[in-house]
């Protein structure tokens, strides 16, 4: 196995020898190894991809990216295997020849992780010469991933020309990933090679580092060894920003869920267990609005989410509305009875989706700009967790400017502050009150939009977050929009903090734990209000 | 006076009204039996179909239907149309117990299919001992358990962990292990299996990693962070997921977003089929493993021929088929086979002829009720395709027995149960005494 291995990249090596000089590639053998893809039989299209890779025809490059994607198609019966192009045509794997179409029996090549880790080593080595920089650092780092001592000489060449600053690097570490492995490297190389492994500094270093074996001259041992515990201080210092990030971004899911529960608990006071429906319902809007956009405008399907936002609020906003007028305007003043109507209704809610949609959960894609994630430092960010903070924070903005500065949020402050003044002043209670509710409720959709990004959407979505809300609410203090901000986010960090301390489970309880004893020393919460506005 | 006399009108009207809904409900009540006449075999279903769990459990029920109504169309059994009994026991295990009772007293229907958490199962053991009925129980579970009243149609712990174990021992030559799971009996037996499995491999305490994480958690940048840290320490890295249910969804999102590949580290799950990865983009996820004793993508006849009537029945052409459902393919029609053969419903009498009985599973082996309860099944790796679907490995070469007690662990080692000879669940074979005790 190993062996094979071996030959293969050494033949690879050889195939990208070829490619720089432009030697004319001969026809037969090619068409021969295409037509191991056909097999579907995993050692031959181990040979297959090896042989193509090493062919130097300018196809082995499509055929081999194709290959990952699952594009190669293969048709048993005829033993073709075709390229479906990123743009829908076919061409034949084999001449290269434009297809009208796969036939419908073809299927895609299989393969398994260790076909997809010689697919990669073999674009590694494919691209490595690629004129475009950002290919040519992903190159590099399969190369630094596989150290496979062959493509030594491809990455010395490409070294020696490259210009652009980062793959210069890039390339450099996978030279010296090779040097490390390499048992005939000399001490210095070695020595040198430590140095830009170590520089490197991140997880992968540290991998690499910690993977080679115990037969390196002692210079070099000694080296290694102090490389990784320079490593490892660097990484356990940034895992504690990394801790910080996590609990900013935890902290901000707990305060999108909760802030609408901040104005119909908090503002309120009414006791809502149906408020993680309504965020449920949003999600299912995002999902629906999904659905519409992917079988009529798919081009539209970046922009679901702007989209969906207005429609959850409206969707919610209006349920919201809905419940507020039928029922718990009946029930203003009756904490348990709204407490057990709303619990009821949550079920109702929950099982007519159930109905409606299905019990299973429903996909809702993330758009590509939501999609992976980027390097801060040694600390990996996901885009989906940073525009959810970034969300988060907008929501709030609007909503403190808009309790502000509109009439409705002086109207609404009027009436939470002191109903009968305020009726006697001139205001609709009863309208206000809904339209409370109603932002209350439209807000908790927005929340389901964002969380569907990040979670699953079934009809127990609502379900998981009730609590949390509730939590964060009564901690921050009952009728304060800025307690419900400080806090999610201390909420958020504190259990990040003790995650990787206690685990999971019991980080949890410590947090509720911690919480209980808080209440009995502040009932309040953390920013209580004070003077008139506090009734009772 | 005129206000008296409405508010009179209103209250009799509303007694009345009372009195016609009481009468409509006896109505009902009384009529129901009635309806349900002898000449039908009645069959319970036990699946929750609201709350957490009727994510999984509705489909089973589904299952159950369909399978009723086919062999419905082949003339039912012995003579007589079968008849489906649903409860919805709503993912509230007492709930469970009390459906049970419900349906074997009430409804006196002569087995039940259902429960999918080990919780619920444990709930209802009672209930089936006291009044002597069947069980079939679909899911794979953490073993320890070998019952009477119970056929296990799943797989045991050595029909699913520890193959996938081994296969990434030798294919992938993993060293290092992370052994992630849902806080609950079965990812804890599961994960106490192949930790003891293993060691006994000579794999290092330093080696495992061991995490446990609430139901239904969504948050995972920290662990999946930790996984990452604890992938770099230079040996190849894998993880074993026992993460059950709505967790799956996050936790593979978040693997896909820190970027944490299949050919870096691979995560094998026991508890993600088809059906949890329709809520998800797989592309990222490419070349994560899952281990069962079947996918729908596995191409024999059967297979073929049960998905095309499924999807037939649920007039849902992209309705996925999972593990569980061909379990309980396999354990309904072990069942209709016993009756036939002992041409009878009573329990007893179909408890003992069950062992012995074979079946045909969908991928194309002969599956056989062992003396144990448990079958033997075929046993698949399968990677995640970007379609969603699986694509198989690797196969055991024969079908694998299930072993109602785990090998690996010291209080279980020397159990076995056998309900035909010895007639113990425990039996003891150092000291040829029924009742030892599990660890």
């Amino acid at each position: 196995m190993l062996a094979t291995v071996h030959d293969r990249l050494r033949a690879l090596a050889l195939a990208v020898f070829l490619i720089v000089f432009a030697l004319p590639a001969f026809a037969g053998p090619f068409e021969d190894a295409v037509g191991k893809f056909a097999t579907d039989d995993f050692s031959d299209t181990d040979e297959a991809i090896g042989a193509v890779a090493s062919s130097g025809n300018p196809l082995a490059y499509p055929i081999i990216s194709a290959l990952r994607d699952e594009r190669l198609m293969f048709d048993a019966e005829t033993s073709k295997v075709y390229i479906k192009q990123v743009d829908g045509k076919a061409i034949d794997a084999a001449t290269g020849a434009a297809v009208d179409s796969i036939p419908d029996s073809a299927s895609s090549v299989n393969l398994n992780n260790r076909l997809r880790r010689a697919v990669e080593a073999a674009l590694g080595g494919l691209t490595l010469l690629s004129p475009d920089p950002a290919t040519r650092i992903n190159a590099a780092q399969s190369v630094f991933k596989s150290h496979e001592e062959t493509a030594l000489p491809t990455v010395e060449s490409a070294l020696a020309k490259e210009t652009n600053r980062s793959a210069k690097q890039a390339l450099s570490e996978a030279r010296a990933a090779i040097l490390l492995f390499k048992s005939d490297a000399s001490e210095v190389d070695k020595l040198e090679a430590v140095a830009t492994v170590k520089a490197r500094g991140d997880q992968e270093a540290m991998a690499l580092l910690t993977s080679l074996g115990n037969d390196q001259p002692p210079l070099v041992a000694k080296a290694i060894t102090s490389a990784i515990s320079s490593i490892q201080s660097n990484l356990a210092m940034w895992s504690a920003v990394q801790n910080a990030w996590y609990g900013l971004s935890l902290g901000s899911v707990l305060l999108l869920a909760a802030i609408g529960l901040a104005i119909t608990f908090g503002v309120m006071g009414v006791i809502n267990m149906a408020h993680g429906e309504m965020v449920m319902l949003g999600a299912y809007t995002t999902f629906v609005v999904q659905e519409v956009i992917r079988s009529r405008y798919p081009a539209l399907f970046d922009h679901s989410l702007f989209i969906a936002v207005p429609l959850a609020f409206l969707v919610s906003g209006a349920v919201g509305v809905l419940i507020e007028r039928s029922i718990i305007r009946f029930l203003y003043g009756r904490p348990l009875e709204t407490l057990l109507a709303t619990w009821g209704l949550s079920l109702v809610l929950q099982q007519a989706v159930r109905t409606g949609f299905g019990p299973t959960n429903r996909e809702v894609g993330n758009p590509s700009w939501m999609s992976g994630a980027f390097d801060l430092g040694q600390i990996t960010i996901t885009y989906n967790r940073l525009w959810i903070l970034v969300f988060t924070l907008a929501v709030f903005a609007i909503l403190l400017a808009m309790l502000r500065y509109t009439a409705l949020g002086l109207e609404m402050r009027a009436v939470t502050q002191n109903r009968r003044m305020a009726a006697s002043m001139g205001i609709a209670t009863s309208r206000v009150d809904a339209l409370t509710f109603g932002l209350g409720s439209g807000i908790a959709g927005i929340a389901g939009v964002a969380l569907s990004q990040i979670d699953n959407v079934s009809p127990n979505l609502g379900q998981s977050y009730i609590i949390d809300s509730f939590m964060v609410v009564v901690f921050g203090g009952v009728g304060n929009l800025w307690g419900t901000l400080v806090g999610a986010f201390t909420l958020g960090i504190a259990n990040k903090f003790l995650e990787p301390v206690a685990g999971a489970v019991l980080g949890k309880i410590a947090i509720l734990v911690l919480i209980i004893l808080f209440i009995q020393k502040r009932p309040r919460g953390l920013f209580a209000l004070k003077g008139r506005a506090v009734e009772a | 006076m005129l206000t008296q006399l409405t508010h009179d009108v209103a209250t009799m009207s509303r007694r009345r009204w009372l009195a016609a809904t009481a009468g409509l409900v006896l109505g009902l009540a009384a009529f129901s039996p009635a309806k349900a006449a002898d000449d039908t075999i009645k069959v319970g279903v036990l699946h929750s179909l609201s709350g957490t769990m009727a994510i999984s459990e509705t489909t089973l029920k589904d299952t159950i239907l369909f399978l009723i109504d086919e062999q419905n169309k082949k003339g039912g059994v012995l003579g007589k149309k079968l008849e489906a009994v649903v409860v919805d026991p709503a993912s509230n295990w007492p709930l469970f117990a009390e459906k049970a009772r419900e349906l074997i007293t009430k409804d006196k229907v002569a087995v039940v299919f259902g429960c999918w958490t080990s919780v619920s199962r444990k709930s209802v053991l009672p209930v089936f001992k006291e009044l002597n009925n069947i069980l079939f129980y679909p899911v794979q579970y953490e073993g320890e358990e070998s019952e009477r009243n119970v056929f296990y149609t799943g797989a045991a712990p050595n029909q699913q962990a520890i193959p996938a174990v081994d296969y990434l021992m030798k294919e992938e030559k993993v060293k290092r292990w992370v052994l992630a799971g849902t806080d609950y009996v079965y990812p804890r037996t599961t994960n106490k299996i192949l930790e003891a499995y293993l060691k006994s491999k000579g794999v290092a305490q330093d080696d495992i990693m061991i995490n446990y994480t609430p139901f239904g958690h969504s948050d995972w940048q920290t662990i999946v962070a930790d996984i990452k840290k604890f992938g770099s320490a230079g040996k190849k890295t894998a993880v074993v997921s026992t993460i059950n249910g709505d967790a799956n969804v996050p936790f593979y999102k978040e693997l896909g977003n820190q970027g944490i590949k299949a050919t870096d580290i691979p995560v094998v799950a026991f508890s993600v089929g088809e059906e949890e990865l329709a809520g998800i983009d797989t592309k990222p996820l490419v070349g994560h493993l899952a281990a069962w004793n079947y996918f729908e993508s596995i191409k024999t006849p059967a297979n073929e021929k049960f998905i095309k009537e499924w999807q037939a029945y649920t007039k849902n052409p992209k309705r996925t088929t999972n593990d569980p459902m061909e379990a309980h393919v396999i354990g309904f029609n072990m069942w209709v086979k016993a009756v036939e053969k002992v041409k009878s419903t009573d329990p007893d009498k179909v408890i003992d002829a069950l062992p012995g009985i074979e079946a045909p599973n969908l991928t194309g082996g002969i599956s056989k009720m062992l003396p144990n309860h448990h079958i033997t099944k075929p046993v698949f790796i399968g990677e995640i395709k970007g379609d969603g679907q699986f694509n198989v490995v690797y196969k055991t070469k024969d079908l694998v027995p299930g072993d109602a007690w785990s090998k690996e662990l010291e209080g279980s080692r020397d159990l076995i149960g056998d309900w035909v000879t010895k007639k113990c669940g425990n039996y003891n074979v150092k000291t040829n005494k029924c009742g030892g005790q599990a660890s």
